[in-house]
């Protein structure tokens, strides 16, 4: 029998644990992204041509490169220069960054679906720019944004894993350490693949109906 | 910036272990993506279902965690993979899976009209697939395809973790042997980003060259042509 039964029972509390940090560091990645990402957009926005230059190429830069040289420059440039953080927070910051890039795409198809007729509307009524952000464009944008934003959760949930590789202990890690100490790695890593299928598939069917309920009308 | 050059050839060759498995691995991706796309389309249940399970489950589990799939829990059924192999497979059917979906959209949207002409006119279901309905989705397929092969480019780097001599792993080697660290990781970012820089550009001209809206192109050359006999540019 290839598949030790006793073995994979006696190891699935250890992932679990393992997958705890990986939805931690997923729930604060994703709000990293969700607020960097707007800051993008709106900085991309600006009239201000060095402003909204810098945004773009920033954006570009950070979706041009991967995940994982992007985590090792933090992990092991960073320091170098004094800024040290331990592995999960920079692992947090990281995918958090990587992920804003995306999502300031996000914001921005968001930001350009609301109508121009708004925008003229705040212009004639002198509105400041704060207001015209805060009561009438950003409420309209992130409508469409939500649906957009799970699927990008979905996906960080699934790209935490690459963390493991600057000392993140999340699921893969764990199930890693469990294989090496043991040298059966076949029960550890199926059990975190599954454990991986068993949240993103449901989660993506729930993005799929939530994208057809916030779907704009036309 | 003086270990760069002194490490140039290590990285040189890095370069040209990632782009071959971009290759490698993007015609796995692109083999995977119509034969399962395709598949899940078709009628018969033991066709569909399969596509159906791989999609979900490659789509579903990370990737990182299918190349050490591959490589670490494979040699358990008694299937030894290089690292190579093993890494050009996972990272084929990751990006496959979400290739196939993209595949099987762009067929899905043809409208009905085309199929049913194709019907009218009695062509058979290969025929139409092949003649009429593939020739008018890959062009719709260009832009999303293109988005996963930068995504495939990127995700290359995973390979270092399964100990294949890319990019990423020899800058890691130097790093290790020089303790220089800012000046080679940047170097690699900076490579990646012209590697995907130049992957995108060429999709651009893909998309441009098979755009589907051929009167506008058509139309777009006559206006360049009057500019340039005008003497505009």
């Amino acid at each position: 029998m290839i598949w030790d039964n006793d073995f994979a029972v006696s190891v699935i509390p250890d992932l679990l644990q393992g997958l705890q940090v990986t939805v931690e560091i997923t729930l604060l990645g994703t709000l990293i992204a969700a607020v960097l990402g707007l800051a993008l957009a709106i900085l991309r926005r600006l009239a201000i041509p060095v402003v909204s230059h810098t945004a773009s190429f920033v954006i570009v830069f950070i979706r041009g490169t991967p995940l994982l040289v992007q985590a090792y420059c933090a992990f092991f440039v960073l320091p170098a220069y004094g800024v040290s953080a331990d592995a999960f927070v920079t692992g947090a910051v990281v995918i958090g960054i990587n992920y804003s890039a995306y999502m300031a795409e996000v914001y921005r198809s968001g930001i350009e679906g609301v109508h121009t007729g708004q925008w003229e509307a705040c212009t004639a009524l002198g509105l400041p720019p704060v207001r015209i952000w805060g009561r009438i464009i950003l409420p309209q944008a992130l409508r469409m944004v939500v649906p957009m934003l799970g699927n990008y959760l979905i996906q960080m949930f699934k790209d935490s894993a690459v963390l493991s590789a600057i000392t993140v202990v999340e699921l893969l890690a764990t199930a890693q350490a469990i294989g090496s100490s043991n040298f059966r790695y076949l029960e550890p890593l199926t059990i975190a693949a599954l454990l991986f299928l068993l949240i993103s598939y449901p989660s993506s069917r729930l993005v799929n109906r939530l994208e057809r309920r916030y779907a704009p009308q036309h | 910036m003086s270990v760069v050059f002194e490490y140039a050839p290590l990285l040189w060759q890095g370069l040209w272990t990632t782009v071959l498995v971009t290759v490698l691995s993007g015609i796995v991706c692109v083999v995977v993506a119509f034969a399962a796309g395709m598949a899940r389309l078709s009628t018969p249940w033991y066709l569909r279902w399969p596509a159906g399970v791989f999609i979900e489950v490659f789509r579903g589990t990370s990737l990182l965690v299918q190349m050490f799939w591959f490589f670490f829990a494979l040699p358990f059924f008694g299937i030894q993979l290089f690292p190579m192999t093993a890494a050009v497979l996972a990272l084929g059917l990751n990006e496959g899976a979400y290739a196939a979906e993209v595949v099987r959209g762009a067929i899905v949207a043809r409208p009905k009209g085309q199929t049913e002409a194709c019907v009218a006119l009695g062509m058979g279901p290969a025929l139409r697939l092949r003649r009429v309905i593939l020739p008018q989705s890959i062009p719709a397929m260009l832009p999303p395809l293109g988005n996963i092969m930068v995504d495939l480019l990127k995700n290359t780097s995973l390979v270092s973790l399964v100990t294949v001599a890319d990019l990423t792993f020899r800058a890691q080697m130097i790093r290790n042997t020089t303790g220089q660290t800012t000046a080679v990781f940047l170097t690699i970012l900076v490579m990646y980003f012209l590697l995907s820089s130049v992957l995108t550009f060429v999709v651009g001209m893909l998309e441009r060259r098979f755009s589907l809206d051929r009167k506008a192109r058509t139309a777009g050359r006559r206006e360049a042509r009057q500019l340039a006999e005008a003497g505009v540019a």
